[in-house]
């Protein structure tokens, strides 16, 4: 079984920052992701993802607003941690596909080969007015078809240089070899890039792509205030930054690009039932369930925790991921379940930080390793590696050789 | 005394660095960064400085393959060294043409806050569609807008980081109060390049904004680092240059409001160091031809001339064609083919230096370019240091190794200490941020 974390902030639910344990004065310092990631590594989990967005994350006083720049969160804490794979989200809407191909790659050469990145859409109007560079796009289908091209883009300039393309061949005063450096020259109605990347091929080859994808509203959305949540007026938005609408077609949403450009699908099951559906039709990719998780010694612990927290929000906490209250056991009963429909593992939420986090790596990790469904150590030090994915072949060696 | 400051520049892709040397390691693996600003944190140095280029360089149509090719995005591997270092300042190149200043904000507030106030931003401008080949917005911006927009780039970046105060982030569980007020980080700009209004999502940041590099060195660059920067990377090494340099760029600040002592002169510098002055004279010939290979003094020379001379022999006379005036077109994303004002008057400046002293293409390549600023043993480097310095000559110098990645090593053990010895630079550091290293007021 893979398991993963969900890093955002002092976890998923709006009022953990009140908890007695949570540090919400050290948001902005790196001594408290090293630490979660520290802790998460700890537990054996293949990898953390942390959350971003260009918008603020509240308009209320009492809640947390403000954080750091992802891929440089994974950055800090490459060097001091060593198995654990950091995956950074990066919203392809409004960023350049040239500076983020290099940047994971280079976060790939500075852990040693842990890196991927979550790709996600911005369809809020505010995020669109920090760039001022288009309109708001309000169909869901392009934004989908223009990250698709997003990740197309930043695969092939990884792939850019060959393995073997630095040659420092001192008799003609040639570093490298210009016939295994490529132009990638894509073009599509979204953008063009020219390449070649300026990072030689990261350790991996490839970094692992994640993406979120939904496959209906979930129920309750209009409850979502506050997390990831309102945005002036504009509405409700999901994880994906996507507005939960029923209409929606939603093969033309994070499903389609899971299938289409990853190697790791985040999904919303809301049974074990609609898991073994999601997994039949994502194929060939690594499909991990996410959960919200408050969890307590004892079922009454968790279940009065998560009433605390709901009572200081001032709402029932809902999610677009199932979520789950009660013990550790309970919980690996569940994951145990669920992965019998075909799911790779899952991607937990901790509803608070760091509590839950350490019913995770200390609580539940030791009961799914006691089960035999997770390991009892590092079986190596890439993220592909922990993932069962190989080093991929380059696509432009294969071409020139052929 | 007047104190110097130092700083190490990452060895760059260009013919400064030499890759041919048996302890040359690699250039990306992160290793090799590590090793580099650890010699500089140990040496007490200021910062470190990372150059950035966006597109691999062209020569004749194809990429330039004689220099060290490839190099890490800055943010990241900046990022990566605030973990293995401590109070050692992390300088980085960022392009006000091919960013945007809400995503640029976002990632100096975001490494300031992870290095505990150590971040620092070379300001640098370019408008070159081959550079603007490789991103979705293109290569649009007309030559003469470039200072205007990175003007108007750096006010926007600067509102964004002041759009947050310090101690706005109260996050008291008792209260249930995070935030002071509901609008925090709220700005809006509007002017010719930006359009763009919001709320900032990094809180203010431990040196309120990063430390600001310019490294232009036109009138109105100049007249852009008198007005917005905290240091200049300029090129003006030797005692006459930098002292000329330093009077009118320190001349500038007053009708900005400002003191000498906000802008730092800092000069890239190069340096072959060794036991004593006469080995480090015959090493510095050695590294020259190093530096220029034959390969290397004719790709030189097509710069300049604008033409193809591969068929030329390095080890042979200069080519009796003249350069091609035209539209430059042999070297594509390269700043340094753009120094040529005059290509025909420095081609018979060339042509007569050769004839007079009976030098071929390489050697004469070699006497017009790869100049190191201190040759000599440590003593004697140390009082060229101190003595440019204390003559306001610059402020204190930015060191180009031509190793990676221990090029630096030798001149941590040996000159610093000498330096440190004379009182004119730090023993260690006093402060935590790079603002305090440099000795410039808190925001």
């Amino acid at each position: 079984m893979h398991l993963a974390v969900a890093l955002d902030g002092v976890g998923w639910h709006p009022a953990a920052w009140r908890e007695p344990r949570a540090r919400p004065a050290e948001l902005l310092t790196a001594r408290y992701w090293v630490d979660l990631i520290t802790e998460a590594e700890r537990g054996l989990l293949d990898f953390v993802t942390i959350e971003d967005g260009f918008s603020v994350q509240s308009s209320r006083t009492d809640q947390v607003t403000g954080r750091l720049d992802a891929v440089l969160i994974a950055a800090r804490a490459a060097p001091v941690t060593r198995y654990i794979g950091l995956v950074p989200t990066v919203i392809a809407t409004h960023t350049e596909p040239f500076h983020i191909s290099k940047a994971i790659a280079t976060l790939d050469y500075a852990s040693r080969g842990r890196a991927g990145l979550r790709v996600k859409v911005s369809r809020g109007a505010a995020e669109y007015a920090q760039f001022g560079r288009r309109e708001p796009v309000e169909a869901v289908a392009p934004l989908f078809a223009e990250a698709a091209d997003y990740i197309e883009v930043v695969r092939r300039l990884w792939d850019s240089w060959e393995d073997d393309a630095e040659i420092r061949d001192v008799a003609t005063g040639r570093f490298v070899d210009r016939d295994r450096l490529h132009y990638i020259d894509f073009a599509s109605e979204y953008f063009q890039v020219r390449g070649p990347s300026i990072t030689p091929r990261p350790p991996q080859g490839q970094p692992v792509v994640a993406v979120l994808g939904h496959d209906s509203a979930p129920y309750g959305h209009d409850a979502m205030l506050g997390h990831e949540g309102v945005l002036g007026h504009e509405g409700v938005l999901g994880h994906d930054g996507v507005p939960y609408a029923p209409g929606d077609d939603n093969s033309k949403r994070g499903l389609g690009l899971i299938a289409s450009s990853a190697d790791v699908g985040f999904v919303t099951p809301r049974d074990a039932v609609h898991a073994r559906d999601l997994v039949r039709r994502l194929g060939d990719v690594r499909v991990l369930a996410d959960l919200v998780v408050f969890l307590g010694r004892t079922v009454d612990e968790a279940a009065a925790r998560k009433a605390r927290l709901d009572e200081r929000a001032g709402y029932a906490y809902t999610s677009d991921a199932t979520i789950f209250t009660g013990t550790p056991g309970q919980l690996a009963a569940l994951l145990h379940q669920w992965q019998e429909s075909g799911l790779a593992g899952f991607r937990l939420r901790p509803g608070t930080i760091p509590d839950d986090l350490e019913l995770i790596t200390r609580e539940l990790v030791p009961r799914l390793q006691a089960a035999g469904v997770f390991r009892t150590h590092y079986e190596t030090g890439t993220l592909r590696g922990l993932l069962g994915l190989s080093r991929p072949a380059n696509r432009y060696a294969a071409s020139r050789i052929a | 005394m007047k104190q110097i400051h130092l700083a190490a520049h990452f060895p760059g892709v260009n013919n400064t660095t030499v890759w041919s040397d048996p302890r040359s390691g690699s250039h990306i693996e992160f290793s090799s960064f590590e090793h580099f600003a650890r010699t500089a944190e140990r040496a007490k140095f200021d910062f470190l400085f990372l150059a950035e280029g966006l597109r691999l360089r062209e020569q004749r149509g194809t990429i330039y393959d004689l220099d060290v090719v490839g190099r890490p995005d800055t943010f990241t591997v900046l990022a990566a060294l605030a973990a293995v270092t401590d109070r050692l300042g992390l300088a980085g190149t960022i392009n006000s043409t091919f960013n945007e200043p809400y995503e640029v904000a976002r990632q100096f507030a975001s490494l300031d806050h992870l290095s505990g106030g150590r971040a620092a931003w070379n300001v640098v401008t370019s408008w070159d569609a081959f550079t603007g080949e490789n991103f979705r917005r293109g290569g649009y911006l007309p030559q003469e807008l470039r200072y205007a927009r990175a003007r108007s780039f750096l006010a926007a970046t600067w509102q964004l980081f002041d759009s947050w105060q310090h101690g706005e982030i109260v996050a008291d569980k008792d209260t249930g109060t995070f935030v002071t007020h509901e609008a925090t980080g709220s700005y809006e700009i509007e002017d010719f390049f930006f359009d763009i209004r919001g709320r900032f999502n990094v809180p203010r940041s431990p040196q309120g904004r990063p430390v600001i590099f310019q490294a232009g060195d036109s009138d109105e660059g100049r007249e852009f680092a008198a007005s917005s920067a905290d240091a200049i990377f300029s090129r003006h090494g030797t005692l006459a240059e930098g002292q000329a340099f330093y009077a009118d760029v320190k001349g500038r600040l007053a009708k900005y409001g400002r003191t000498p002592g906000q802008l730092l002169i800092l000069p890239a510098a190069t340096f072959v160091l060794a036991d004593t002055d006469a080995e480090a004279a015959d090493l510095a010939r050695h590294v020259r031809r190093q530096q220029v290979s034959g390969a290397t003094a004719i790709a030189f020379l097509e710069q300049l001339w604008n033409r193809d001379l591969s068929g030329y022999d390095p080890d042979g006379p200069l080519p009796d064609v003249d350069p091609d005036p035209g539209e430059h077109t042999i070297a594509r994303g390269r700043a340094s083919v753009r120094m040529h004002k005059d290509p025909l008057a420095v081609a018979a400046q060339w042509r007569a230096k050769a004839e007079a002293e009976n030098l071929s293409i390489r050697e004469l390549i070699i006497e017009v370019t790869g100049r190191q600023t201190f040759v000599g043993s440590p003593a004697t480097i140390a009082t060229q240091i101190n003595d440019l310095v204390q003559a306001d000559a610059s402020d204190g110098f930015i060191l180009v190794p031509h190793i990676t990645p221990g090029g630096l090593d030798q001149f941590a053990a040996t000159v610093v200490p000498l330096l440190q010895e004379r009182g004119a630079f730090r023993a260690d550091y006093k402060g935590t941020t790079l603002r305090e290293h440099l000795g410039l007021e808190a925001l």
